[in-house]
């Protein structure tokens, strides 16, 4: 077994909360991992993604090759297609559909959906509504984690029990808040 | 102590961590007592790691930050100087700063384990330069690991430790940023104890007047062949088995791409591993000697590329330097398998709607209303020029700003303001933060008032190190004053202001004034960092439940 999935996002919009997650899921399943991620400059709203890898055996390199990805699993849409190079021959696409817009020159909505359908079966998400019916619009990651899920290759249990793992400190309000966006995410991608 | 290559079984006893947290963890087990850094990216996380500790809040290992990374290697050298173990970490340009305490403290040798952790930045994601610090090892004359893995990052610390103790030299250990910032399972292993407090006096080592100097250089010469002798059994170098005329020398992280690149191509070349330097001759000898072609893989500068290729070059090398792999920017897996002869894999790319989207300062920062009053304050002259620094407000250099116009090493605003104001400039405008006027700019101020040169000095003081994540400032508030006082700024040209939108108007008259003073003057645009006071808040609320 072995996954790469990149995730990509803006700087600020909690990837790394993503990244965390299936880290720690990976890691209960005594499972091989590399996560590469950004920080510094670009953190300050600039494009950010994390390499993250997945396997039961030995990795090498922090970096996914071109082509290989199994999974772009996006936080916003521009940022989904700017790693297409990456994206292996039936690799996924799940990107969340809400513009992120700090910079001039951003494309209409319309224009990248057709990009990201030439992709061919990628799923979309409408994430911060999704977000707001579980409880709080902050879960939006957890909602793109959830859409995410069955692409990489631990169950989703595991993910919810490093969810519980990762929010527990911040009380079970939260916990249950994510939780229930990550089910929002998971549903929509099963069905 | 490395990884089994053949026989994958899952491990359960890991912890996940960046390689600059397995630094950090690997140090601590090898019973360090303290920590001295200036914050840099891709190095700030090791030190920030240790002060979390148990270890550091207990105090058992003093972690605070220092103001600048000379002032962190020297009291490094002191607490080796008294016989404790010491990390010493910054960026690859902060060993510019601190270059001339490590280049010495070479001569001098060490007493406890002394070993400095430097992060280099290939392809300039967060620095300005891509400088190998594995240059400034062999300068110096000491040994440089280079670990391929997180696990073997940790695996290095106690090793450092025993080897700057065996030979009593400071040694290096060198990072880049991808393995810095990437996370995996790391096993620990048994801490050690600290030592205990050893201060030997030592003058015939410790006083480099040039009788001393000459006998400790030669001795440093003289130890060169035990170091290449250290490297022939270091766990950090080994050869992978293979077959064929191709042959691949992979250093650091260079490893990880050959070998991802020979697995994923059903490559089965020779490959020589090399983490620790100066390089095993008889492991680099035997390489050549089976092989017609040699492909050097360095994660950085061509240092052993260009030695192996020698001056007449030996057509039996490959790498930067012909080309096989680009001379400049972070290697990947795909470049190394273009090197071997892979063709690219077929894929999609870019779509052209996708725009570049470049960092900017948060919304609501302080530094857009400093910003947008020096704009309007400098329109009044006909000269436009303000010299900056490094920190969050380089980025007033960009669109909507574009007010900044220099950014060259900490403290270099100041200094290049006073030779622009010295040759005449009008005025001698100049952008710093709290943190780099501390690290490197009080000196240059110094300077400015000697010579009663013409400088407007603007001081971003948002109290904190905040580009790298919000680190302790050495200096700001009230104590910028009173430096600039002490330093000798006429009182009334210290002028504090507060960049808020409803401030405006009387911020631009204080830099008004300021700017057509003909003299040393000092504005501290003083507000704090609005990351830092969100994170505050979070923490404050955290508590109260």
């Amino acid at each position: 077994m072995q996954k790469n999935i990149i995730l990509a996002g803006v700087g600020g919009q909690g990837i790394l909360s993503i990244a965390a997650v299936i880290d720690w899921a990976a890691l209960q399943d005594g499972l091989e991992i590399r996560q590469a991620e950004v920080h510094g400059m670009s953190q300050r709203g600039g494009a950010v993604q994390s390499h993250l890898r997945i396997a039961d055996h030995e990795l090498y390199a922090d970096l996914i090759g071109l082509g290989t990805a199994d999974l772009i699993l996006s936080v916003e849409p521009l940022e989904a297609l700017r790693y297409l190079p990456y994206l292996a021959p039936g690799g996924h696409v799940v990107t969340s559909l809400e513009p992120f817009v700090n910079m001039p020159g951003y494309p209409p909505l319309e224009e990248i959906v057709t990009r990201l359908e030439g992709t061919g079966h990628p799923v979309l998400v409408h994430a911060a509504a999704l977000a707001r019916e579980a409880g709080s619009a902050r879960a939006s990651n957890m909602v793109m984690l959830g859409a995410g899920a069955p692409f990489t290759g631990i169950a989703p249990e595991k993910l919810e029990a490093g969810i519980n793992a990762l929010f527990g400190a911040k009380g079970q309000e939260i916990i249950d808040i994510n939780i229930r966006a990550f089910r929002e995410g998971l549903q929509l991608s099963n069905t | 102590m490395p990884l089994g290559a053949n026989q994958y079984e899952p491990r359960m006893n890991r912890q996940l961590l960046l390689g600059a947290e397995a630094v950090a963890q690997g140090a601590l087990d090898a019973g360090i007592s303290g920590v001295y850094a200036y914050p840099g990216t891709p190095s700030t996380e090791i030190t920030e790691y240790i002060q979390r500790a148990d270890a550091a809040r207990e105090g058992e290992v003093r972690s605070s930050w220092s103001t600048n990374e000379k002032t962190a290697y020297e009291a490094a050298l002191g607490m080796s100087y008294a016989g404790k173990r010491c990390l010493v970490c910054m960026k690859h340009v902060g060993l510019n700063v601190a270059a001339d305490a490590f280049i010495n403290s070479a001569i001098t040798g060490v007493n406890g384990g002394l070993v400095l952790a430097v992060a280099d930045d290939p392809s300039m994601h967060s620095s300005q330069n891509e400088q190998d610090s594995r240059v400034y090892g062999r300068f110096a004359m000491v040994p440089v690991l280079e670990p391929a893995s997180q696990q073997e990052l940790y695996d290095a610390m106690p090793h450092a430790f025993e080897l700057s103790e065996a030979l009593r030299l400071p040694v290096i250990v060198r990072m880049t940023t991808r393995l810095s910032h990437s996370r995996a399972g790391v096993e620990r292993r048994r801490p050690m104890e600290q030592n205990a407090m050893n201060a030997e006096n030592a003058p015939e080592r410790f006083v480099l007047m040039p009788h001393n100097a000459r006998a400790q250089y030669r001795h440093l010469l003289g130890l060169q062949p035990m170091l290449e002798a250290l490297s022939e059994s270091s766990f950090l170098n080994r050869p992978v088995e293979g077959s064929g005329p191709l042959g691949i020398i992979a250093f650091g992280i260079g490893f990880n791409y050959a070998m991802e690149a020979r697995r994923a191509n059903g490559i089965d070349c020779r490959v020589l591993k090399i983490g620790q330097y100066p390089p095993p001759r008889t492991q680099v000898d035997e390489l050549f000697d089976a092989c017609s072609s040699v492909l050097v893989v360095e994660e950085g500068y061509p240092v052993y590329e260009e030695l192996f290729r020698g001056y007449f070059g030996s057509p039996k090398v490959r790498g930067r330097m012909d080309g096989a792999l680009p001379r400049d920017g972070e290697l990947t897996t795909d470049l190394v398998a273009s090197a071997l002869g892979v063709k690219p894999p077929e894929t999609a790319s870019v779509p052209e709607i996708v725009v570049n989207r470049p960092p900017e300062l948060c919304k609501g920062c302080g530094h857009r209303d400093m910003f947008d009053a020096i704009n309007i304050a400098m329109q009044e002259h006909a000269e436009h020029h303000v010299f900056s620094d490094i920190g969050c407000y380089t980025l007033g250099a960009l669109p909507p700003y574009s007010a900044i116009h220099t950014c060259v090493d900490m403290g270099a605003s100041i200094t290049m303001a006073k030779g622009a104001a010295d040759a005449g400039l009008r005025p001698a405008a100049c952008v710093i933060g709290d943190s780099t006027f501390a690290h490197s700019g009080m000196t240059g101020l110094l300077d400015a008032i000697n010579d009663r040169s013409p400088v407007t000095v603007i001081i971003a003081d948002n109290d904190t190190t905040a580009m790298t994540g919000g680190q302790h400032s050495s200096a700001s508030g009230s104590r910028l004053v009173q430096i600039c006082r002490g330093l000798g700024v006429d009182e009334q040209h210290i002028r504090t202001i507060i960049p808020l939108k409803q401030h405006l108007q009387e911020n631009v008259a204080v830099l008004r004034e300021e700017l057509g003073y003909d003299g040393v003057s000092v504005v501290i645009v003083q507000r704090e960092c609005i990351e830092s006071a969100a994170k505050k808040k979070r923490r404050a609320a955290a508590a109260g439940k």
